[in-house]
């Protein structure tokens, strides 16, 4: 489904990833876990196409085709998702406005006919039930006035009502309670199936209690230093992340 | 040296040109006149010659040079015209849903063409003749709009001839808007007067609402002056609907004075026009009156929009909200000057002003000047600009949602506009000026709409 090689990125002249490989096949989740500032975000936002980050060198390709050639609303519409690690408010623009345009976009690229307000609102609320979301909050601007923990709602939100075929979600636990947590690992699950994969970018080892990983890679300093089954999370918690330091202290 | 010599002769002979005028027509514009709008000509007219057209010289005009405006041989519209063929036919209003008295200007004119369903009392209609009939009305003319503190209101005075006049009587309360559809439209370039007169009593209320049009590809200069006064307790709104094509110059000043109590709105939406100068002053002369000023425009290619807005707060307790918003594409130049000021004694005042531009190319520009005069010790007054570009972080977050980067740029823009939309009280007209901003960003509005003129400019 998605291939990174020898993936080299640079934001304004600073190398931030330093040759990152990875694979994900159908139906896998892969956490990536690292200390601040090894380019776990970097990562998420280079695959969601974000024009600042300047691939250097390296290719990455989904559904066997060249993602960097792609625009973001392509990547997103041939079934990419982001989750934003700071969901952006953007006053002025209705959040039924905007959810229904994102839905539509989607179903005209599928080649699927475009919903009708009523059907649209069924579905939404069928969603918002989902992740536990405040019906008031789809009446606002888009994340216009939302807490915290109510942007990362929303964006599983959105990641319910799009059903991606590849969801990256990139910190989508950092400020996040056990409940909160818990109904954004509940969305994240009631979309798994053999065809559907994840991304799950993290600090902490919490959340892949709730979303268990196939696979856990340690990204450092712009590369990935170190990958294996669902234990190395544990392990990283316990000895933390000095012990990644130490043993790739140059 | 010989260059600038050549300035000096033509801002002169700009001048001699409209002196000359008056006094070729002065004898005509008298005889045909009431007395209301004779008693303030001549020394309007002094006052005129005393000012001239205004360069960036004059500090009201920074921002705004008219001088090339007024180079054009225009012909002067001293008479009504018949317009060639039947407004109504040419001219649907498009407001769905919106139940309106409406009357035309013809080139400043006003016709009517069919009779107004209003209350008793109320009186509408044409400034040359209600101004020959109901004298009284008129004692307030031309006592806000003051000739010696600006030149165009001064040669607009001068030249006076027709516009609209409303007068609602005391408590009265008009359930549907007043609108009045201005059209320019004449064979040859021309140079229009309109002077409107609304005076509102004691506990009425009324909305009125004023589009401004162009009919045909001549180059118009449109000079009109507008006084408002508003009672005691009484309620007015006042919307204006810029839509012009790209050789017109619309020099639109408003004047409204508001008593005790009142509540007064103004609300600019300009969609087109080549040169554009909104002048507004509002004088709050009653304890707890409120007024409001919005404003929005929509440029490109090389349109200019100048908003210049003054608030005297004359009375303590008093409150005045202004917020202007400007997109500005391609060449298009923004002007915003906003003077707020609170005279000696207006204690407990509330003034309040913003104005948020958004710049969609590197090449358009925008000047804004926020001015405070303030005379009083208790006062909370505030004031806020903005110049910047689209949000770029929300336009990612748009894309990555599957949404085109044009549509998402839109969608932007609509969001910026919609805060000055939404304060439209008439729900038939908000959602037809949202409708209209929408098409206007997608660069759908190119002509005017629903008109048979398909003007290409």
């Amino acid at each position: 489904m998605l291939k990174i090689k020898d993936l080299y990125v640079s934001i304004e002249g600073m190398e931030i990833l330093k040759g990152i490989n990875l694979e994900v096949k159908p139906g896998e989740i892969h956490a990536i876990m690292g200390p601040n500032g090894s380019g776990k975000s970097t990562l998420a936002n280079v695959l969601a196409g974000k024009e600042e980050y300047e691939v250097t060198s390296g290719e990455i390709t989904y559904e066997n085709e060249d993602l960097l050639e792609k625009s973001p609303e392509d990547r997103a519409k041939e079934g990419l998702f982001l989750s934003f690690q700071y969901p952006v408010e953007i006053p002025g623009v209705p959040m039924v406005n905007f959810l229904k345009s994102s839905v539509n976009e989607h179903r005209k690229h599928q080649g699927f006919k475009e919903l009708t307000a009523g059907e649209f609102l069924k579905l939404m609320r069928e969603k918002m039930d989902l992740v536990d979301m405040h019906p008031n909050l789809t009446n606002r601007s888009v994340n216009e006035g939302f807490s915290g923990g109510e942007k990362k709602k929303n964006e599983i939100f959105q990641m319910a009502l799009l059903e991606p075929k590849l969801a990256i979600l990139d910190e989508t636990d950092s400020g996040l309670d056990i409940d909160a947590l818990k109904t954004v690992a509940h969305g994240v699950n009631a979309l798994r199936s053999p065809e559907r994969s994840a991304i799950v970018v993290t600090h902490y080892q919490r959340l892949l209690d709730y979303i268990v990983p196939d696979f856990v890679h340690i990204l450092y300093n712009g590369k990935i230093v170190k990958t294996a089954g669902k234990e190395l999370a544990l392990e990283l918690e316990e000895k933390g992340y000095d012990w990644i330091k130490s043993e790739n202290a140059f | 040296m010989l260059f600038n010599m050549s300035v000096l002769v033509n801002q002169a002979d700009l001048s001699l040109k409209y002196t000359a005028h008056y006094n070729e027509m002065k004898d005509d514009l008298f005889k045909d006149s009431s007395d209301v709008l004779n008693a303030h000509r001549n020394k309007a007219f002094q006052d005129f010659v005393v000012q001239g057209i205004p360069t960036r010289k004059n500090e009201n005009y920074k921002y705004t040079n008219l001088h090339p405006s007024f180079t054009t041989e225009f012909s002067f519209l001293h008479k009504m015209q018949e317009p060639e063929t039947d407004s109504e036919a040419i001219f649907r209003c498009d407001v769905p849903n919106l139940d309106t008295n409406l009357a035309f200007l013809v080139n400043g004119w006003f016709k009517q063409d069919k009779d107004f369903n209003l209350p008793e009392g109320v009186v509408f209609g044409s400034l040359d003749s209600i101004s020959k009939e109901k004298p009284e009305l008129f004692e307030a003319y031309a006592s806000i709009a003051k000739t010696d503190e600006d030149p165009m209101v001064a040669l607009n005075t001068a030249f006076a001839k027709d516009g609209f006049v409303l007068y609602v009587p005391k408590g009265l309360v008009l359930d549907n808007p007043i609108q009045i559809i201005n059209i320019l439209q004449n064979d040859v370039d021309s140079y229009s007067t309109q002077r409107n007169f609304i005076w509102v009593e004691e506990g009425a209320k009324v909305q009125v609402l004023l589009c401004d049009h162009t009919l045909n590809q001549n180059q118009y200069l449109s000079n009109s002056v507008t006084e408002i006064f508003v009672g005691d307790n009484a309620e007015m709104e006042f919307y204006t609907l810029q839509n012009q094509h790209n050789k017109a110059t619309n020099l639109n000043s408003i004047f409204v004075k508001q008593g005790r109590d009142s509540r007064a709105t103004t609300h600019t939406a300009t969609l087109h026009g080549g040169l554009i100068r909104n002048n507004l002053k509002f004088i709050l002369d009653g304890e707890n009156a409120e007024a409001n000023m919005f404003g929005m425009a929509f440029m490109d290619r090389k349109q200019h929009v100048d908003n210049f807005t003054q608030v005297i707060h004359a009375k303590p307790h008093c409150v005045s909200n202004q917020l202007y918003k400007n997109v500005l594409d391609e060449k298009s130049t923004g002007a915003f000057s906003g003077q707020i000021h609170v005279v000696r004694d207006a204690q407990k005042t509330n003034a309040f002003q913003r104005n948020n531009n958004l710049l969609l190319t590197d090449e358009a520009t925008m000047q804004t000047k926020p001015q405070l005069i303030i005379d009083a010790d208790d006062v909370k007054c505030s004031h806020g600009a903005t110049v910047g570009q689209i949000d770029e972080e929300a336009l990612f977050y748009l894309r990555a949602r599957g949404i085109d980067e044009d549509k998402a740029r839109l969608m932007l823009m609509n969001a910026f506009a919609h805060e000055v939309v939404s304060e439209i009280k008439i729900e038939p007209l908000r959602d037809r000026i949202d409708e209209l901003v929408d098409k206007r960003l997608k660069g759908e509005l190119a002509r005017c709409h629903d008109c048979d003129y398909q003007c290409d400019c």
